[in-house]
């Protein structure tokens, strides 16, 4: 087997749905050990989000749970109880991470603040995913993906300027958020390594879209007095930064280098209106009149199907890519040829297919081994052999609710 | 002390996705050194500052260290210009790289390699070295070549399939470079992975991440669903497949709006005494999360005539008051201003030589004990070449005088 770089890492996640999931499942595909504690009953909130397959829905096999926690222990845990405590506080003793994505607040409310884990763990790595961060007037706002989207300034930049602004699909910033905390967890792991002691994250989801995402627009309303950045299928400043139809389908074309733009004239084969001074404008043309020059080249794209016309752009140097469904992205050449996909078995929701990581490491790769714990799984194996409670002791614990 | 000191990174990065992962890193203490060289500089270094004419006008010298865009990827960075293509270079360079951990580039395809800096070149200057390339769909297969920028990363990556009107069939743009934002995100990651790796066994290795596939690593709810059951997802709109009523709902004033987001049964009934509507809560149409999702767009309609009639932080703050996630659909002006961002110092006031006052946006990890700093503006093109070639090289001022002379510096 090749070597897995977190290999001896010791992760325990109390968190539900994407960001701490995620943050668990980066470390958990290169090969820390990561425990994932739910809550006795229903567990991971996740759980009851589909997909689900034929859209019945079954809490081992919701797509979005098995989709964010493959290589995970699973347990069972209630922390509202003392003695669900006392075997949390056990479990942190041997951890160097814990990641979580409750409400502000909740975990000292529960007697399990970084400043009591740390008590028992100095070493202890702790980092606490919420939407307005620790501090600050809205640190107790509720807020879903939605709303962080919304006040981290990336849904005002999504759709159409007469319409609603749409937020980013598919809860985006869950993702965005949990990698920031991984990032930051291995930065202060490799701060501790020097100094020895752990230290507590603080990670806002609406923060990570309003700086890494989002932050570059300050400068245009600070300079420009531009706010509204939100522009249809147009984009600004220059011509084209366009979405058109096809003949199957739809395609995105953006040629912000002059020659770029005059090589697709070449490929519309040099047209006589291109010769005209209002469509040389190209500032005017993506301000003032995308609608108009669009009508021009419309029919040449309506003619042409997604590969044509990706073939006929790239080989003239033309940034210009068809807008590939989730199908099509999984069947394409390149995704296979990178062997993008791994397969895994489940016992409740079969062989399926998950992405294997974001990125590909030469010598020490994205490994999966297991599919998502069922609820529980890992119970025995962790409270028994791992914290050595006896088999009377952890049916004690079953029968009073307590995993 | 930061928790990045003591690592260095050649960042041969240029436009955003590359720049970011170093700045990502630099905030946490890295050192991490531009290499630049006035042949070609980095794209965001080009052109007409944004900066005013007042600032921007008579000399056009200055215009490569003028510009706001490049300042905010490349804050607390280094900067050092060499000509790799001169002969004579490589050798000074060769010097630098055996006493730096991690070299970064977003390059297409191969060129690294023509530089004679891939992975297996690198690693005879330094056995244990790390390296990360950046590209739009990797580095080997059918499509590596392929051109693209941000709204292209994203279309071919599937998330821009998803992006648009619940409904309509043509995409929205995306204004925010996600594509590449994205991407720089997962490279910092990326490269702190491999950090650990080499500080556990002494291994370097290189790093290969496709801008296009890190997007797509993100949708596995839509993977998942075409999995299980052949569907194939389209526009999402602001529907949510199980919260409702989800969704930007319009205010008063131009272009202002408030999202809104209910997932339980006591969230729903508290929006409904919230936006003064409790005869909703006994509305059959209404009555639970499956009725309202039935109907959706009614529901849409009857919430947005009552968000209407507030400002978009006075509705917050009511349903806020009434533990109802809302907040303000913000635009930069609103985030520049608020509040809660200027407490929490999202974007940092720096002062900058030629500019004078300017606004970074700031870094969202934070290390307790070892927060991420803005601690110098971006630096000028070349500023730090005497630090690097006296203080780390250990150059003479009659060598380092002599690179400038052969324009091996430059």
């Amino acid at each position: 087997m090749a070597k897995r770089p977190f290999e001896g890492l010791k992760v325990i996640e109390y968190g539900e749905i994407i960001s701490a999931p995620y943050c668990g499942r980066l470390l958990a595909g290169l090969g820390a050990e990561v425990i994932k504690v739910e809550n006795p009953g229903s567990g991971d909130k996740a759980r009851a989000n589909g997909p689900f397959p034929g859209d019945v829905p079954h809490p081992e096999k919701s797509g979005l749970y098995l989709s964010l926690n493959a290589n995970k222990m699973g347990v069972t845990l209630n922390l509202e109880k003392k003695k669900g405590k006392d075997v949390f506080k056990k479990l942190i003793e041997t951890a160097d991470v814990l990641v979580e994505n409750n409400i502000r607040g909740y975990m000292d409310g529960l007697g399990l603040g970084y400043e009591t884990l740390k008590a028992i763990n100095p070493r202890l790595v702790m980092v606490s995913i919420t939407p307005f961060g620790q501090t600050g007037p809205y640190k107790d706002y509720k807020a879903y993906h939605i709303n962080s989207c919304g006040a981290g300034g990336m849904s005002i930049g999504i759709g159409d300027p007469a319409r609603e602004p749409l937020t980013m699909p598919l809860s985006q910033g869950g993702y965005e958020a949990g990698l920031s905390a991984a990032t930051a967890v291995l930065a202060a792991l490799l701060a501790r390594a020097k100094t020895g002691k752990g230290q507590f994250i603080d990670i806002s989801e609406v923060e990570v879209w309003a700086t890494t995402h989002a932050g570059q627009y300050v400068l245009t309303f600070l300079y420009r007095g531009v706010t509204g950045i939100r522009r249809g299928t147009h984009g600004p400043q220059v011509y084209p930064c366009e979405i058109f139809p096809c003949k199957d389908g739809y395609i995105s074309l953006i040629a912000p280098q002059i020659e770029q733009w005059v090589r697709f004239v070449e490929v519309l084969g040099n047209p006589e209106w291109s010769k005209e001074p209002r469509y040389r404008n190209r500032r005017a043309m993506a301000e003032e009149y995308p609608d108009e020059v669009n009508a021009l080249i419309i029919p040449w794209m309506m003619a042409r199907t997604k590969e044509e016309i990706l073939k006929a752009c790239q080989d003239n140097r033309v940034p210009c890519v068809p807008i590939y469904d989730i199908k099509e992205v999984m069947n394409n050449r390149q995704i296979k040829a990178m062997n993008f996909f791994v397969e895994l078995d489940h016992p409740e929701a079969g062989k399926l297919q998950y992405p294997k990581g974001p990125c590909l490491f030469e010598k020490t790769d994205w490994q999966w081994n297991k599919s998502a714990p069922l609820l529980g799984e890992n119970n025995a194996q962790v409270f028994g052999e791992r914290l050595g409670y006896s088999p009377n002791e952890i049916a004690a614990m079953k029968k009073s609710g307590v995993i | 002390m930061q928790s990045l000191e003591g690592y260095r990174l050649l960042d041969f990065g240029t436009a955003l996705a590359g720049p970011q992962v170093g700045q990502l890193l630099a905030d946490l203490g890295m050192e991490v050194i531009k290499i630049e060289t006035r042949v070609k500089p980095d794209g965001l270094r080009l052109g007409r500052p944004i900066v005013g004419d007042d600032i921007a006008g008579g000399d056009d010298g200055k215009w490569l260290d003028m510009q706001p865009m490049f300042h905010v990827t490349n804050r607390n960075k280094l900067s050092f210009t060499i000509n790799l293509k001169q002969p004579g270079a490589m050798d000074v360079f060769k010097r630098l790289v055996k006493i730096s951990d991690v070299v970064l580039d977003n390059s297409s395809p191969g060129v690294m390699a023509r530089l004679g800096l891939d992975q297996a070149e690198l690693q005879k200057i330094k056995s244990d070295i790390i390296s990360i390339t950046l590209t739009g769909c990797g580095e080997f297969g059918p499509m590596r070549d392929t051109l693209v920028y941000a709204p292209l990363i994203i279309a071919l990556g599937g998330l821009e399939s998803l992006l648009g009107y619940y409904g309509d069939k043509i995409p929205m743009n995306l204004a925010p470079g996600y594509g590449d934002t994205n991407a720089s995100m997962h490279g910092a990651f990326a490269v702190l992975a491999a950090l650990w790796h080499r500080e556990q066994t002494g291994e370097g290795q290189h790093v290969s991440l496709a801008e296009s596939y890190a997007v797509t690593n993100l949708l596995g709810e839509a993977i998942m669903d075409y999995k299980m059951n052949g569907r194939v997802q389209g526009l999402q709109g602001n529907r949510h497949p199980t919260l409702c009523p989800h969704g930007n709902y319009p205010c008063q004033g131009d272009d202002k709006w408030v999202s809104i987001a209910v997932d339980t049964e006591e969230e729903w009934k508290n929006l409904c005494t919230g936006l003064g509507a409790p005869e909703w809560i006994a509305d059959k149409r209404f009555a639970d999360k499956n009725a309202r999702r039935q109907h959706w767009e009614e529901l849409d309609k009857l919430i947005a005539a009552k968000t209407a009639q507030h400002g978009a932080y006075d509705i917050t703050d009511i349903l806020q008051k009434v533990n109802v996630a809302a907040t303000p659909v913000m635009n930069c002006e609103d985030q520049f201003s608020d509040p809660h961002f200027r407490e929490r110092e999202v974007n940092v006031e720096i002062q900058h030589p030629i500019i004078g006052t300017e606004y970074v946006y700031n870094n969202p990890m934070r290390l307790a004990d070892m927060p991420p700093t803005i601690r110098r503006p971006a630096p000028s093109i070349g500023e730090n070449n005497d630090y690097v070639l006296k203080d780390l090289l250990g150059y003479s001022q009659q060598e380092v005088a002599a690179m400038v002379e052969r324009k091996i510096i430059f």
